[in-house]
């Protein structure tokens, strides 16, 4: 069975290219692409001159199960990422209980295959409860499918155990994913320092807090050689101290939410708690700052940190509100305004958003080459749009973009050659 | 005149003209209550709830004087044995008053928010008696009108305000109150208790006492937390004191003529001198305390006026 995929703008990251062509699919992979006279086809799609992507590739979406299907589920979550263009979750262990046995990330994954229309690939906690004490079954967790180890937003403060499972982790070449910021400086903290949090009368952190623990964490690669990916880079202070350990060689890598790179703290407003991230939304200059090290590269990846929260946990005073934003289906319109701001061109973005998340992770997708998965997404990157939450596919309605004037529409997604989202 | 605001939750949505169209009802309420016959009828068959989430005696009597004096109904509630213990959130809580059809909501609350949080719930007036770190406008109100009683005018003047800036709800609502008057402002304080960014306010930041004091019209002192005392933000009680208690010698920096504010509760001997707060001469703090009262009875009669014009158009659902 053949579908072609034809009058496309091709948007390929690996070749760095955007050009009208055509694609050609072979049951779950793509068999040929090109330009000029398209090959006959039993099923022919016209992209009407629209984007044809590889499918974004997510690390960090929280799917409430198990613990809190309430929130969302492997049903809602995977429904949210056709609609936005995801083709693969790279799912967080902080569930209830947390997902640091072979056991649950079996359960996890029964789940996934019977529930989601998207591919989902589980990430492990790196210590038992995510108490950062002992760490977890890495190998078994391996053999069951765990593509890296986080404990999500908990910094493991005890630098020895984190020592221990990097240099057990690198013996096994398990990815080590971690969320950089000084646990004693952030404690309490919803907010980053500055006039705004001052006047808001919010506990705040200081950017450093971020440079800090990265800094401890590079030390610990340099001393480990563990294979390592900072979940969010949020401040421009440390991006020359990633600079630095990747020009040394080190095999670190770093990624931002799109929050980080779309929002900055003033947007919090009037204590508008759907604004609430961790880390906090930063100064317009971080923002800048990272904008340029996503299109330099020096940030690897663009992902939504998908964290649904239901309405009671936000409709709290500031300090007492749940973090985290729904993000799925927001991932790709969001992302375009940086493109339409003409910070970064498409092959660029579709580097941080599929390529460099799939290499990270060892996976085959995030390429337009004969021979990868047919994950793709066929998107009008122009269309504008408001949006309104309550249209979301997510179980929780937790996004900041309520109301917001956005560019960039899913026209439909393809998971092996499949569609998952889309008419037709 | 007009005032047009539906709630009162903070100094910063403020102009000048408001600020002062408050001020100068409350100077008419002042004479009131020095009058033979303490009572008016402006609140008559309204009723006024005080919600209180966090202690306090002396901001919720003057609340419900200042309610009382005009005819209002006043109930006081203590929220901290309440319902919050049985796990009720905050919203459930303003949902539950609401349908009591109360007019006038005095709120204090210890997270910064929550008040305005509660606001966007309730379709009667409210009135923030503090919230968090964030704001607290009637007592800065209460004290722009002792200074401008005292002074004769409440612009071009240098104030001091010293001690815990940061978790100070009563400094930031008097920064952008002064500010927004057009005085100069100073703030003194360690280095801890000083918010960040906080010169962006459009302040002076001093870190000795006598050079922030020099030349200072206005004296206001701040209460330090006991909770803070002990080497988390400032390493003893009686270094603060050394550093940044005020005590004659310290005062004699400021002008001849400077007066002296706390908002109160004080510590006497941690952030001020006892005899130093007696002075009649220096000292305005029992001024204060009768000026909270009439700055809060302007307050409410303000926002009660605005409350029953809105009804009369039908604009508010009772």
């Amino acid at each position: 069975m053949r579908t072609l995929f034809g009058n496309a703008r091709l948007i390929d990251p690996e070749a760095g290219s955007d050009a009208p062509g055509w694609l050609l699919v072979e049951g779950a992979r793509i068999l040929a692409t090109g330009t000029g006279e398209p090959p006959p086809a039993g099923t022919v799609i016209d992209c009407g001159g629209h984007c044809l992507a590889p499918g974004i590739v997510d690390i960090g979406v929280k799917v409430c199960e198990p613990g809190e299907r309430h929130k969302e589920s492997f049903g809602s979550a995977g429904a949210a990422a056709a609609a936005g263009g995801v083709t693969t979750m790279v799912t967080r262990p902080d569930t209830t209980p947390a997902i640091d046995t072979p056991e649950v990330l079996e359960f996890v994954t029964r789940r996934a295959r019977d529930a989601s229309p998207v591919r989902i690939k589980p990430m492990a906690a790196l210590t038992k409860g995510r108490e950062g004490r002992e760490m977890v079954e890495i190998g078994f967790l391996l053999d069951a499918g765990a593509v890296a180890f986080t404990d999500g937003d908990r910094v493991i403060e005890n630098t020895k155990v984190l020592s221990r499972a990097m240099t057990y982790a690198r013996s096994l070449g398990a990815l080590v994913i971690a969320h950089p910021q000084d646990p004693g400086l952030s404690h309490g903290a919803c907010a980053t320092s500055g006039k705004f949090a001052s006047l808001r009368g919010l506990p705040a952190v200081s950017p450093m807090a971020e440079r800090m623990a990265l800094d401890r964490d590079l030390a610990l690669v340099e001393m480990t050689g563990v294979r390592y990916h900072a979940d969010q880079i949020t401040t421009a202070r440390a991006l020359p101290a990633l600079d630095r350990a990747k020009s040394n060689g080190r095999d670190v890598t770093a990624g931002v939410s799109i929050h980080h790179l779309t929002l900055n703290e003033l947007d919090v407003g009037d204590y508008r708690t759907f604004f609430k991230v961790k880390p906090p939304l930063r100064a317009e200059t971080d923002r800048v700052a990272l904008v340029g090290a996503v299109a330099s590269g020096l940030i690897d990846v663009i992902s939504s940190m998908h964290t649904p929260q239901d309405e009671e946990s936000k409709r709290l005073p500031y300090e007492a509100a749940a973090s985290g934003a729904v993000a799925l289906e927001t991932l790709l319109p969001a992302s375009l305004r940086l493109y339409h701001a003409g910070a970064i061109d498409l092959p660029r973005l579709w580097r941080a958003l599929s390529l460099n998340p799939s290499r990270r992770l060892g996976l085959e997708t995030g390429r337009l080459a004969p021979g990868a998965p047919a994950d793709l997404v066929w998107f009008d990157a122009d269309a504008p749009f408001v949006l309104d939450r309550f249209a979301l596919r997510s179980k929780s309605k937790n996004t900041p973009f309520d109301g917001a004037r956005m560019q960039g529409r899913v026209l439909g997604t393809w998971v092996a050659g499949a569609r998952v989202f889309g008419k037709g | 005149m007009t005032f047009r605001f539906r709630h009162l939750l903070g100094i910063e949505p403020l102009k000048a003209d408001d600020i002062r169209t408050i001020l100068d009802l409350a100077d008419q309420y002042v004479d009131l209550s020095r009058g033979a016959s303490k009572h008016s009828d402006v609140l008559a068959g309204l009723t006024q709830i005080n919600m209180f989430f966090e202690a306090s005696t002396r901001t919720q009597a003057s609340f419900e004087i200042a309610g009382k004096r005009l005819g209002a109904d006043v109930m006081n509630m203590s929220m901290q044995a309440s319902s919050l213990k049985k796990g009720e959130t905050l919203i459930d809580t303003a949902l539950t008053l609401n349908a009591m059809h109360p007019d006038l909501l005095v709120v204090r609350h210890p997270q910064s928010g929550a008040v305005d949080l509660l606001a966007q719930k309730v379709n009667c007036a409210v009135l923030n008696a503090g919230d968090g770190r964030h704001e607290h406008p009637t007592q800065a109100l209460l004290d722009a009108l002792t200074i401008r009683r005292a002074k004769g005018r409440l612009h071009r003047l240098t104030v001091a305000i010293c001690g815990d800036i940061a978790h100070s709800r009563v400094a930031r609502s008097n920064i952008l109150l002064l500010g927004r008057m057009e005085n100069r402002v100073r703030l003194i304080g360690p280095a801890t208790l000083i918010p960040a960014k906080a010169v962006e306010f459009g302040v002076e930041v001093y870190e000795d006492m006598r050079e922030g004091l020099a030349g200072a019209d206005v004296v206001m002192m701040l209460r330090l937390q006991k909770e803070r005392m002990d080497g988390g933000f400032i390493p003893s009680e009686r270094e603060y004191y050394h550093r940044f208690g005020l005590d004659a010698e310290k005062l004699a920096h400021a002008r001849e003529d400077a007066i002296v504010m706390h908002p109160g509760p004080m510590n006497r001997g941690v952030e001020i001198d006892g005899t130093l707060a007696d002075d009649i001469n220096r000292s305005v703090i029992q001024e204060q305390v009768e000026m909270g009262v009439a700055v809060r009875m302007a307050a409410m009669d303000l926002l009660a006026r605005n409350l029953r014009a809105e009804r009369a158009a039908g604009g508010i659902h009772v």
